[in-house]
């Protein structure tokens, strides 16, 4: 029953994130930019941009430039997750990558910088005047959600050890559409519910900000408006000015 | 938490702060005052004004579905304005960027709040959370007192751009403000002093409604006084065809001070360089505040009418003067708006920036210097927030920040630069751009002088600065109205080609016939 409850919601949550979010990102690549807006300085050159976007992307540029504790709390955050993302491919693989094995165990430590850098973040939010202005209950909740994923999967391993293979035999299943029995293991059925959770508002909440980020104009425009023209579609079509004055001068 | 904030700003102010305890922090951050400014409210346009640009006269009877129709059409339109209303994540970076925000304490003024104005109503009609969990994501109805709240801060936003510099994910809360003020106009609430500016670029060619008549006889005077000063006959022609250079300049060049001396020098290195140029009466304004509303279309109009003048006129190449925003339009936009410029001389830049040609003259030497003219002045400079960060100069990235520079290194024997966090890329605005340099602003103008005033008196302290130069009309006229607020007489802010006017060193051309003007009496 609750293996067969699991397995709906995880289908259910992959879907809607997988639909949602490229429903968005087609929206976004097919809304047309009808001005050269980079932020200048800005690269004059695709290379460039494409370098811009990785020292953004990678190294989290202006946010280390504009506001070191953000940066440092959201580096954190943001590296260790994708750590501990990397490491959870092993539920999901069989044989296990080589690299995956690699990464293992700071894959495990990295939950413990990953918490530390959302509760860095939270406490920004709580104590800093300005932040607490802007923070909406969403803002909360969505920390709230991933604080309660890191801690409970830190509790699989930590507090309540899980029978982990059994968890990575439902996982291999869920894969070939074989729902198998599911541990029923408090800490897990949190970690799991949570997850699918964040999966499902993914598509409809600011964490849109992940794909968001390769459509922002003012990072992702080369800088050379004076030697290409930029046209869009729709200003295309506006009714044409006249090519000489008319009367002139009147006033 | 006061130890966080001073951290909080970014890399070096930490250190710079206990350097020196006496000199004012540019980048101090005031405690949040809830509702400072929620009274100023800039003056309504009235029905003509609107009218004349498209937009209805009054506030429409069904107000609210015209301006939601208008926020989705915007999102259909512009991508910039769709993605940035999903992605910001309230991370705060922005909260102490803006210098209205610095300057007023109001927290409104903080970028991401001033985004969230509109971003809530979004989401309230255009997303699925705002829809069905509105209170949860901060989503709320459009009312009326959500749109004067709009009007009243969407109009103490200057379109700088420092808020989008500092985001990660890239958010610039001018996009958001000038399609606040798109939806604004759109539903017949325009501000007074942009739609009334824009009517009189479309009525006459320039801002201040100058007739091609009142225009010759200023320039007529400009020519005296420069042969006064000189002994040489300068020129400034207008409207004159088969000129080689169309200068587009913004009419506060002929009229306001310092702006005036800068066009003086645009002349004289015309002339030094000997090539023919000219102003034109149909094309006298280089602002383009179709800008500052948002607006594609009264943007393209006015843009348009250099494209007629360069036609006209039978240019072959097209120089820009000292102007923040017109620099953004024209690098940036101008191409899209009114090109493509097949028909001007591919050789040169389309645009040109009138410092790339001065840099240009001095680098090859045709012009001469004379550095000593100005060491009655201890200058730095004031990057202007629309070419440090909407534009760009010569060929490398950041050429903004190094052409008026070594412009002005070449005319100045002391340049100092002022605190790194408030100049180029990390400039302050004026405190007067976007619309703003109305006087029923002056309160928001004056308190938004503050990062740079401090930081100019930071340079007074450190290096003896006497004089600050700017590139931008609206900068210049902005500065030498506050800079008696905080101590500093309004001759202390200086067009850069003033300072390369007197430097200049002219020689008189035994040829000065070719230059007559011969299109004068066209009109």
């Amino acid at each position: 029953m609750l293996s067969t409850l699991y397995a709906v919601l995880f289908y259910v949550a992959t879907i809607l994130l997988v639909v949602g979010v490229t429903r968005k990102v087609i929206i976004y690549a097919r809304t047309p930019a009808p001005l050269k807006i980079p932020v200048s300085p800005a690269p004059r050159t695709r290379a460039g941009v494409v370098m811009r976007m990785l020292r953004e992307v990678l190294l989290f540029q202006s946010l280390f430039r504009s506001n070191k504790w953000i940066w440092a709390f959201g580096f954190l955050f943001h590296w260790s997750m994708l750590l501990v993302l990397l490491r959870h491919l092993r539920y999901f693989t069989e044989p296990v990558w080589w690299w995956v094995s690699l990464i293992q165990p700071f894959g495990i430590y990295a939950g413990f910088t990953m918490l530390a850098g959302l509760l860095g973040l939270l406490a920004r939010r709580i104590v800093q005047e300005r932040i607490r202005y802007i923070s909406g209950p969403s803002d909360y909740l969505m920390l709230a959600l991933l604080i309660l994923i890191v801690l409970s999967g830190l509790a699989m391993r930590f507090v309540a050890p899980t029978d982990i293979v059994a968890v990575k035999a439902y996982m291999l299943g869920l894969l070939r559409f074989r729902i198998l029995e599911l541990p029923a293991a408090a800490p897990l059925l949190v970690h799991l519910a949570s997850v699918a959770v964040l999966m499902i508002v993914f598509p409809i909440s600011k964490l849109m900000h992940a794909p968001g980020l390769f459509f922002a104009p003012s990072r992702t425009q080369v800088d050379n408006a004076r030697e290409f023209r930029h046209k869009t579609a729709w200003a295309d079509q506006l009714p044409p000015l006249p090519d000489d004055i008319p009367a002139r001068g009147e006033s | 938490m006061a130890p966080l904030d001073k951290n909080d700003a970014s890399g070096s102010s930490a250190d710079k702060g206990a350097a020196d305890a006496s000199s004012p922090d540019p980048l101090e951050i005031p405690r949040l005052s809830c509702g400072a400014m929620a009274d100023l409210h800039s003056f309504e346009a009235a029905p003509e004004h609107n009218e004349l640009l498209g937009f209805p006269g009054e506030l429409l009877p069904n107000w609210k579905e015209v301006a939601i129709a208008k926020m989705g059409e915007l999102a259909e339109k512009n991508r910039a304005f769709r993605v940035y209303l999903d992605t910001c994540v309230k991370c705060g970076a922005c909260t102490d960027k803006c210098h209205y925000f610095l300057g007023t304490g109001d927290p409104k003024n903080m970028p991401v709040a001033r985004q969230d104005l509109l971003r809530s109503v979004y989401r309230r009609y255009f997303t699925f959370a705002g829809k069905y969990f509105p209170k949860l994501v901060g989503a709320r109805d459009l009312t009326r007192e959500v749109l004067d709240e709009w009007y009243t801060y969407y109009h103490q936003c200057s379109q700088c751009r420092r808020c989008a510099v500092s985001c990660p994910y890239g958010i610039d809360t001018a996009e958001i403000s000038m399609a606040a003020r798109e939806i604004l106009d759109s539903v017949g609430v325009g501000q007074k002093y942009c739609n009334e500016i824009i009517g009189k670029v479309k009525k006459t060619g320039n801002n201040l409604g100058l007739n091609p008549k009142a225009l010759r006889a200023t320039l007529d005077d400009l020519e005296e006084d420069l042969l006064d000063d000189t002994g040489v006959e300068v020129k400034i022609p207008l409207d004159q065809k088969g000129a080689e250079i169309l200068l587009i300049t913004p009419s506060a060049d002929f009229f306001a001070e310092p702006h005036i001396d800068g066009l003086l020098g645009y002349a004289k290195v015309f002339h030094s360089a000997g090539v023919s140029w000219t102003l034109s009466s149909y094309a006298s304004e280089a602002a383009n505040f179709g800008m500052f509303i948002g607006s594609y279309e009264n943007m393209r109009e006015v843009a348009w009418r250099i494209r007629q003048a360069a036609k006209d006129l039978g240019v072959r190449r097209i120089i820009f003067g000292e102007c923040g925003h017109a620099w953004r339009v024209a690098y940036s936009f101008l191409n899209t708006l009114a090109g493509p410029f097949d028909f001007l001389d591919q050789n040169y830049p389309i645009p040109q920036h009138i410092l790339e040609f001065t840099l240009d003259e001095i680098e090859s030497g045709r012009l001469k210097i004379d550095k000593s003219k100005n060491d009655d002045y201890v200058m730095t400079f004031h990057d202007s927030c629309n070419v440090a960060r909407g534009a760009a100069m010569g060929r490398e990235e950041g050429g903004q920040f190094e052409v008026p520079r070594k412009v002005l290194r070449a005319v100045c024997n002391h340049y100092h630069d002022m605190d790194p966090d408030t100049i180029r890329e990390n400039t302050f605005c004026c405190g007067g751009g976007g619309g703003l340099l109305t006087d029923d602003l002056m309160d928001l103008r004056i308190k938004g002088a503050k990062p740079r005033m401090n930081a100019l008196r930071k340079a007074t302290e450190e290096h003896g600065v006497t004089h600050m130069a700017a590139i931008c009309a609206i900068c210049k006229t902005q500065f030498s109205k506050v800079m008696p607020k905080y101590g500093y007489g309004m001759d202390r802010i200086m067009s850069v080609h003033q300072l390369v006017a007197n430097a200049v060193i002219l020689e008189k051309r035994e040829t000065d016939a070719a230059e007559k003007p011969v299109a004068e009496e066209s009109t």
